[in-house]
């Protein structure tokens, strides 16, 4: 133990702590700003400045550590004139319209701003610009951006892609895209992690919601929404409302409010995607030669574009079932346009995802199966459908819980488990032992594929022969396992992989909490719905089993391929 | 003031503390540029240098008053973006103007400035231009281990040293060099060329800090190889280079077996380098630590006489040649029939195989300006020389002989002729050289970096002369490689930035015979990255890694202090024999020079990326 005096408090912490983590350890609190614990301590923003006696520079507590006898003061007249100044200009060059930004009321900036009260800056503004495509699924301000190498960290450390780096230097030194490549060029997964680790409004998705509204607007068409498994786990995080009022019945009834005609559950086809998914899986173990195994699930589509660009000789071994919300799509616009007896070019499909990946999925040319237009026609991401929430001016706190429509609205637990890593893994399993014993296995027979580890593995018996998985979430772990697999070092029948830590959970298109990882908590919540469920097997959805029976026949039908499973090379 | 002046026909000029501010500014700005990290844009840097040189002008003409500031305008434009191809050409045509209309250097020498830029990097102008992005990027982020080709951790190393944590020290060094002993003595330290440290007062002594780690570290084994591949390597020539990829490719289970010339390892480290700067025992024992994993050796094997390189590709998985540079280079001296003229490498191989020579009473003449040359003048004192005399046909200054060396030789008694050329050779009636004629020179104009001697208007000189060693540099004995099919470019072994050999598969090679004669270090990296790729192509992929914990900064205020610079043997003693002349540090300075360290892999950009290479 090493013991230090902080602000006259007389404390003692292990060695190797910082000065940051001793403070808060003991109730003192040290503003800071592109700080991340284990993430990014590099002091970069010089805000957690604190003065340490006997001697005259000031140092940063994020990265330094706690030493025998030493004696702090993290808010002395020098720290405070030094604090202040760097927050000055660091606003010097932000654009600090904050009447226009979507972080506003949730920056890290402005926080510090606020806190600190400063409210003239003495230096003149200097921003400085960029042409960044609007139309990509991942908007980066630079007016905005201060700097602060998270972006960059995020994508290193978790996401081993290295999209972003340091660029150009001395004063013009910047944060871009790396290797002096545009955004398009670049390998983007689109995971949307540098946005929800950004502290500022610098890093976005691109903003659909006007587009929402205009749908809305026209009388003619028919808004049809689905909700993805994961959304209902957060969509009250930033609206202020409790994670146990903020149930998905009651973003069932804010949806209604606002007018969209149909609202429907992506665990329809989620379900749906068990039933393609795990017959193919079947199809291809059964299979004498050419089983093609691992086979790698598909739902994904920051892994489809991570494994299209980092390992495009392996496209191949990728389900070829499409994304639940890409077969909800397909199938809105045919047999549920059937069954509502309207010309399927009249529904408008929205969906409700967690993610920034998903806008990029339903704009892929060829996920336009129904023949009218995109199945997809928008995408928005839980923190949009927060921002139109709050445009409508709802009433959170007199919402009533509402059911979705049928018989798209109809889940089971295996679907609702989609949003968190692991989940489509356990979902598949739990029907591929009902179609290969014909008998429903316990529903928690598969629970180690659960957990928190980045890379998990596991083997099940099923019918006398041994089955291998693996599970991987963020892709820096999805690396290590893809380059055990090509070394043979690992050998898995089936792998699930999810971009994002902790799966959809944890997705890039959910709400911000800067310095918190939320996916585990809100997993929780997803587990907690799949064990409350009546139905817990995808393939006991009776909606699903409905649509089989009257339109798709069975998994894997003509009909079925056409309508729910893709080429992803070809994307 | 101006009145008081004016009252006095003449007054003494006196520095105001203004004066003396900006002098002391521009000592502390010499000192920074010598610290300016690696990778920053070239024309920021000339628009920043402008800056100055616009602040020194007078005022009094066009071209440099208001040229050199409009020529700032135009690079700001590029560098923000707001420029096209046209304003390369303005300020081309702008600098030429002024370099041809200025009245003074402050203005001409601007100009001239721009003109090399858009010359030597026109490529960053138009990628500027063109595309709105800069070509540089800030990869090396921590000066020492960027500078140093084998990536040595320079900070984690100096602050064990700092602790006291001595064999620590030494085994987070040979993480990326195997050689600390020989390198604490002889490398010539490229890591404190751009130290950081320098921007408050001086580099940082990493060479004395090395010697101090490693004098104290007492035996340090190497670590446990990793189990056995069945691959075999085959290493031909065992110097520095060798040495590293037997050592490190033995650590990552392959079978080693080393082939060696002669009689004794070590390579110019043995052959090249007298004992005074690397003691024979040091460096053996180094070599004993770096074989103890089971590496086999073969001495007194030539490759293409005992044994040919085809019949090794076939008993070897691969093969790493690094046979150095240890042929003389003639100069057109002589009638090759003169006896008494001998070459560096001669006298060097010979003190290197324990065959002391005596100059016993007699005068010795060397020419060159190399360190090669010192070593050989300052032998020559130690074997009893009357006069030893280094004839060197620049400047002292030019001399490419690191300035501590030609220091020692001075002191040992040397004398430095500089700035004469050997023209010609008398010699008594058996065919004995007598005497050496040489043509006094003036130094003349810089083409490039380097002024050209010429003749100068005075008559040539006679110097007595018993033994004349020749020191202008080595070449490879690649011929026996080039007839197997190696291919050789001027004179070395053609090998790719990887070592491997183009179209000839699991051959490698690396150090001198690639590089021409080089450093230790250089040599020693070569090996390394051989190591490394021979490793991926017999498809391993061992990590080389060091379990040391490197401790956590200081947080005390860097105040500017002087540098420990390593003190020698008084030269009156050290003449007498060949014991090392370089005394190392004490405790106490030890101690005070490694707290020096600004541990850039902890404050600056190293907290953010390449702070800290793990492994490798």
């Amino acid at each position: 133990m090493v013991n230090l005096i902080i602000d006259n408090k007389e404390i003692s912490v292990p060695e190797h702590t910082t000065i940051l983590d001793a403070a808060v350890q003991n109730g003192i609190l040290i503003p800071n700003l592109c700080y991340l614990k284990d993430l990014n301590e590099i002091g970069a923003c010089r805000v957690c400045l604190v003065e340490v006696e006997g001697t005259s520079r000031l140092i940063t507590s994020c990265n330094n550590t706690v030493k025998e006898g030493i004696v702090i003061h993290t808010n002395s007249p020098k720290v405070r004139e030094a604090r202040q100044t760097n927050v000055e200009l660091i606003l010097s060059q932000h654009d600090a319209t904050c009447a226009v930004c979507v972080r506003s009321g949730n920056c890290g900036l402005q926080t510090v701003s606020n806190d600190l009260g400063i409210v003239d800056v003495p230096y003149e503004e200097k921003l400085t610009h960029d042409n960044w495509p609007k139309d990509f699924p991942l908007i980066r301000d630079e007016e905005k951006c201060i700097k602060c190498m998270r972006c960059i960290q995020v994508c290193d450390k978790i996401q081993d892609l290295n999209v972003w780096d340091i660029t150009n230097t001395g004063s013009r030194t910047n944060v871009n895209v790396s290797h002096n490549r545009t955004i398009d060029q670049s390998d983007c997964s689109l995971c949307g992690q540098c946005i929800t680790h950004c502290p500022v409004g610098a890093l976005r998705e691109r903003n659909d919601v006007d587009k929402a509204f205009d749908a809305l607007a026209q009388k003619d068409k028919i808004t049809v929404v689905q909700i993805a498994p994961a959304v209902r786990a957060a969509w009250g995080e930033n609206l202020g409302i409790d994670r146990e009022f903020a149930t998905v019945k009651r973003l069932v009834s804010a949806l209604r409010q606002m007018g969209f005609d149909f609202i429907f559950d992506t665990n329809f086809a989620a379900d749906l995607t068990i039933m393609e998914e795990g017959s193919e899986f079947l199809e291809r173990l059964g299979r004498a030669e050419d089983k093609n195994l691992p086979m790698f699930t598909s739902c994904c589509p920051g892994w489809v574009r991570f494994m299209k660009s980092q390992y495009p000789d392996m496209v191949d071994q990728l389900s070829t079932a499409k994304s639940p919300q890409q077969m909800f799509g397909a199938i809105s616009k045919t047999y549920y346009a059937d069954l509502l007896d309207v010309d399927p070019s009249r529904i408008f499909n929205i969906s409700i995802m967690p993610c920034t990946a998903k806008k990029y999925e339903a704009g892929v040319s060829v996920l336009s199966d129904a023949g009218v237009g995109q199945d997809v026609d928008l995408v928005l991401t839980t923190r949009e459908i927060s921002r139109m929430i709050r445009a409508e001016h709802i009433n959170l706190e007199l919402l009533e819980e509402e059911e979705f429509d049928m018989p798209l609205g109809a889940g089971t637990g295996a679907g609702v488990i989609f949003g968190a890593t692991g989940g489509v893994m356990e979902a598949a399993l739990r029907s591929a032992y009902y179609l290969v014993m014909g008998e429903n296995p316990d529903p928690d027979a598969f629970k180690e594929v659960r957990g928190r580890e980045g890379w998990r593995e596991a083997s099940f018996d099923l019918a006398g022969s041994k089955l291998r998985v693996a599970v991987a979430s963020g892709l820096g772990n999805t690396r290590k396992l893809m380059e055990s697999i090509r070394s043979g070092e690992s050998n898995y029948d089936f792998v699930e992989i999810m971009a994002c830590p902790g799966g959809c959970a944890g997705g890039g298109g959910q709400p911000i909490e800067d310095g918190k990882e939320l996916a585990e908590e809100r997993a929780e919540v997803l587990y907690g719905l799949d064990k409350v469920n009546n139905l817990r097997f995808s393939h006991e959805n009776p909606s699903v089993l409905k649509c089989y029976e009257d339109y798709l026949e069975k998994p894997l039908s003509h009909k079925s391929h056409k309508l729910l499973h893709t080429t992803q090379r070809d994307w | 003031m101006k009145g008081e002046v004016l009252m006095s026909r003449l007054s003494i000029i006196t520095r105001d503390r203004a004066q003396q501010t900006i002098e002391i500014l521009y000592k502390d700005l010499e000192r920074r540029i010598v610290a300016s990290p690696p990778g920053l844009c070239p024309i920021d840097l000339t628009s920043s240098f402008l800056k100055m040189c616009h602040a020194q002008t007078c005022g009094k003409c066009v071209p440099c008053r208001v040229g050199l500031g409009q020529m700032i305008t135009l690079l700001e434009n590029v560098l923000d973006g707001k420029a096209d191809l046209t304003t390369i050409d303005l300020i081309e045509k702008t600098a030429r103007s002024i370099y041809y209309s200025a009245d003074c250097a402050i203005g001409y020498e601007a100009a001239n400035m721009v003109l090399k830029g858009i010359e030597g990097f026109r490529e960053d102008f138009e990628e500027h231009v063109l595309r709105g992005r800069c070509k540089s990027e800030l990869d090396q982020t921590v000066p020492c281990v960027s500078l140093c080709p084998a990536g040595v951790d320079v900070p984690g190393y100096v602050a064990l040293v700092s602790e006291g944590r001595y064999s620590d020290a030494v085994r987070l060094i040979r993480k990326d060099n195997p050689m600390p002993v020989v390198c604490a003595l002889i490398c010539e330290h490229p890591c404190e060329t751009r130290c950081r440290r320098n921007m408050i007062d001086d580099a940082i002594n990493i060479k004395g800090l090395k010697r101090f780690a490693v004098d104290h570290a007492g035996e340090v084994p190497v670590p446990k190889s990793a189990p056995s591949t069945g691959k075999k390597v085959a290493i031909i020539g065992a110097g520095p280079s060798g040495l590293s990829a037997a050592y490190y490719l033995s650590l990552m289970g392959h079978e080693v077996e080393i082939f060696e010339q002669r009689r004794h390892l070590g390579g110019m480290l043995r052959y090249g380098i007298p004992n005074y700067r690397l003691p024979r025992e040091t460096l053996q024992k180094e070599i004993d630590t770096m074989l103890s994993n089971g590496i086999k050796v073969h001495k007194e094997v030539s490759i293409g006489k005992d044994i040919s390189l085809e019949e090794l590709k076939s008993k070897f998985d691969a093969v790493y040649i690094s046979i150095g540079a240890h042929t003389d280079k003639k100069i057109n001296i002589g009638d090759g029939e003169t006896k008494g003229i001998i070459s560096a490498v001669e006298v060097l191989r010979k003190t290197g195989d324990h065959q002391p020579l005596n100059f016993e009473g007699k005068n010795i003449v060397v020419i060159g300006g190399g360190n090669v040359a010192m070593d050989v003048a300052r032998s020559s004192v130690r074997f009893g020389a009357k006069t030893v005399s280094v004839v060197y046909r620049r400047r002292k200054i030019d001399m490419t002989a690191l300035e501590d060396e030609v220091e020692g030789a001075i002191a040992e008694g040397c004398e430095i002729l500089d700035l004469h050329t050997p023209v010609k050779i008398e010699k008594d009636e058996n065919n004995n050289i007598k005497a050496l004629w040489i043509q006094p020179q003036i130094i003349g104009k810089i083409p490039y970096d380097r002024p050209v001697p010429v003749d100068a208007a005075i008559e040539p000189r006679r110097i007595e002369c018993d033994i004349l060693i020749t020191a202008v540099g080595q070449g490879v004995e690649s011929k026996d490689f080039e007839k197997d099919g190696i291919p050789v470019t001027q004179g070395v072994i053609d090998a790719l930035n990887w070592s491997g050999v183009k179209d000839v598969p699991g051959v490698y090679a690396g150090g001198d015979c690639v590089s021409g004669p080089a450093t230790v270090i250089m040599a020693i990296a070569a090996g390394k990255v051989a190591a490394a790729n021979i490793d991926e192509y017999l498809g391993f992929h061992h990590i080389i890694e060091s379990d040391v914990d490197v401790p956590e900064p200081v947080l005390w205020d860097r105040i500017a202090c002087g540098r420990v610079n390593l003190r020698e043997r008084d030269a009156l003693d050290r003449i007498e024999d060949f014991d090392l002349i370089e005394l190392g540090m004490t405790e106490e300075e030890a101690k005070q020079e490694s707290n020096r360290c600004l541990r850039c892999d902890h404050f600056g950009l190293g907290a953010l990326k390449g702070g800290r290479t793990v492994r490798w």
